[in-house]
């Protein structure tokens, strides 16, 4: 009867946002009276799977030999385990992997699902919760009307509660194979921090005027320990590449700091931004929309702060 | 081949979202809708796809009442062949899964596209339950697809990274931005909206299922309280703010 966090692996590591997720079932189970066990598919090792124990996750039924993500493999075997332990609640990440499982996960079990959300049941009958919607301009309060839900948790919103246990691992063995799609090959992101799961990010947009001005930007993320983004215009333009667009109808993130250089906050914008929790906005344009949802603002030319920037980021991370 | 292309009706990017009845309902009310931008890339592509693929059929599918059909009129308008309209509201992912796959059921198509979310209730939900519910592969966020006979080369967006993977027809596809550029987008000519007329819409009734969830009330995301300007001839301010203040870095 155990709710199931689904203990995804990126290329053999377990991210922050799964420690986020796991966080998550733990206050989910402790609000509903149900323990909670790890499902893991894929090769990580039992080292790194432990790393779930400082969130409080003491169980995790590991699945090996599958050396792919493969998301109707996911739910076939969350699905076997969800019903072999009469479970019925199973929460992921909102990253790739969770939304790629949990749709089919839902018709297997018959479920109700919902994406996104960001924080513990508020009550438990029916089990209400609120998830993000409208591109990050609403939050909604949703109630589960079925009994068996599979859940997402928004990535940087949950934040981490630690209470380490020890974590024991059981492997099992799955024979559930997909013969519809086959991997060819696998291109790493070459940014050397994933935006999605990014802390901290640096953002640029048209005020920069042009692609070969970027070298400030990426030295303020060197700096920072930052990834960078950009805003549509920018990456409409092909100044930067599309992955970086941060937006209504490009990615949205969480970080805990948002620095915004150049970019005049439209609506759009501000969508996909505006849940990061710390924000600075560096704009010629006193005016500029964006100081609105800043916490913290300059008003000044970027190729005269941003170097300054750079230094003093430099000098006080000694 | 025949092509089906899901569309949501979704209010414009721009729109200030606001809310009535006690923060019950979103307020529609002088709000611009608009075909959802991650389905408009895939209508784009289905569109690209006929047109190097002689014999092709491109289909719109929505599910929602009648008050909806203009985004169906646009698609029609900028070139897909024809409509259906399931008539019923859109309530949750998993109805609107039901309803169109049902549809398919007895109505197949060898592509299937979905944007890989709507804009609105961002569920992203849509393109892989289609594909459990057709027992069918599906790849979403999908940002490349070939098309070879009966098979496909696909690119999906995977953390980390994208994957290149193959695939079978049919398939469940949802798409956004990359799928096609920006500047691929079509906007709908006289010729295109005056032959839309002409082109089959068909409503069929829904085969009516519950809803597994309900949105009890909306909230607008708490605002910041008012921006702390710096002077940019002391930005060491800024650093120690960052540091002491908010803690993040």
């Amino acid at each position: 009867m155990s709710v199931l966090v689904y203990i995804e692996n990126t290329n053999g590591s377990v991210k922050k946002n799964i420690i986020e997720a796991v966080s998550y079932a733990i206050a989910y189970g402790a609000a509903i009276g149900k323990s909670v066990i790890g499902v893991s598919i894929g090769n990580v090792s039992d080292e790194e799977l432990k790393k779930v124990g400082i969130a409080g996750l003491s169980k995790v039924i590991k699945i090996d030999g599958y050396e792919y993500n493969n998301h109707q493999i996911a739910a076939n075997v969350l699905a076997d385990i969800a019903n072999s332990q009469g479970s019925t609640t199973v929460i992921m990440s909102s990253s790739n992997q969770g939304k790629g499982a949990a749709p089919r996960l839902a018709v297997k079990l018959g479920a109700g699902i919902i994406t996104d959300v960001i924080d513990a049941p508020s009550s438990i009958d029916p089990i209400v919760v609120k998830k993000k919607g409208f591109s990050g301009k609403a939050i909604l309060s949703v109630s589960l009307l079925n009994d068996k839900n599979v859940l997402t948790v928004s990535v940087n919103s949950f934040g981490i509660s630690e209470s380490p246990v020890d974590c024991s691992i059981e492997s099992v063995s799955s024979d559930t194979t997909d013969e519809t799609i086959s991997h060819v090959s696998f291109e790493k992101d070459t940014s050397k921090i994933s935006l999605t799961d990014a802390e901290l990010v640096v953002s640029a947009g048209r005020g920069l005027k042009g692609a070969e001005n970027w070298g400030m930007v990426d030295e303020l993320a060197e700096a920072l320990g930052a990834a960078t983004a950009c805003s549509k215009p920018v990456s409409d333009i092909g100044w930067r590449p599309h992955h970086e667009h941060v937006g209504q109808t490009g990615i949205a993130i969480s970080p805990n700091l948002y620095i915004a250089i150049g970019i005049s906050g439209a609506i759009q914008h501000l969508a996909g931004v505006s849940s990061s929790k710390t924000i600075v906005v560096i704009n010629t344009d006193p005016e500029a929309p964006f100081f609105k949802a800043a916490d913290y603002g300059i008003v000044a030319d970027a190729f005269e702060v941003v170097p300054k920037l750079v230094a003093a980021v430099k000098a006080a991370k000694g | 081949m025949k092509i089906l292309v899901c569309i949501s009706s979704v209010p414009d990017t721009t729109t200030k979202i606001t809310f009535t009845e006690n923060n019950t309902k979103f307020n529609t009310s002088g709000v611009q809708f608009i075909i959802n931008p991650n389905d408009e890339f895939g209508l784009t592509k289905a569109l690209q796809i006929k047109e190097t693929n002689p014999g092709t059929t491109v289909t719109v599918i929505h599910v929602g009442p009648i008050e909806n059909e203009p985004v169906i009129r646009k698609s029609l308008a900028i070139g897909a062949d024809g409509a259906i309209r399931i008539d019923t509201d859109a309530i949750d992912a998993f109805q609107v899964a039901k309803e169109i796959g049902h549809y398919i059921k007895t109505n197949p198509f060898d592509l299937i596209i979905t944007g890989k979310e709507s804009i609105d209730y961002n569920g992203g939900i849509l393109p892989h339950m289609l594909g459990e519910l057709l027992g069918i592969a599906s790849v979403s966020p999908c940002i490349g697809l070939n098309i070879n006979g009966t098979t496909a080369e696909v690119v999906a967006v995977v953390d980390g990274g994208k994957e290149n993977l193959t695939t079978n027809l049919p398939l469940v596809i949802g798409g956004q931005r990359g799928l096609v550029e920006e500047n691929e987008l079509r906007i709908p000519n006289m010729r295109g909206i005056m032959q839309a007329r002409s082109k089959p819409l068909n409503v069929v009734n829904a085969i009516g299922t519950s809803a597994s969830q309900n949105v009890n009330s909306y909230e607008s995301p708490a605002a910041k309280s008012a921006c702390k300007m710096i002077d940019s001839a002391n930005i060491e301010e800024l650093v120690k703010l960052l540091q002491n203040e908010a803690k993040v870095i």
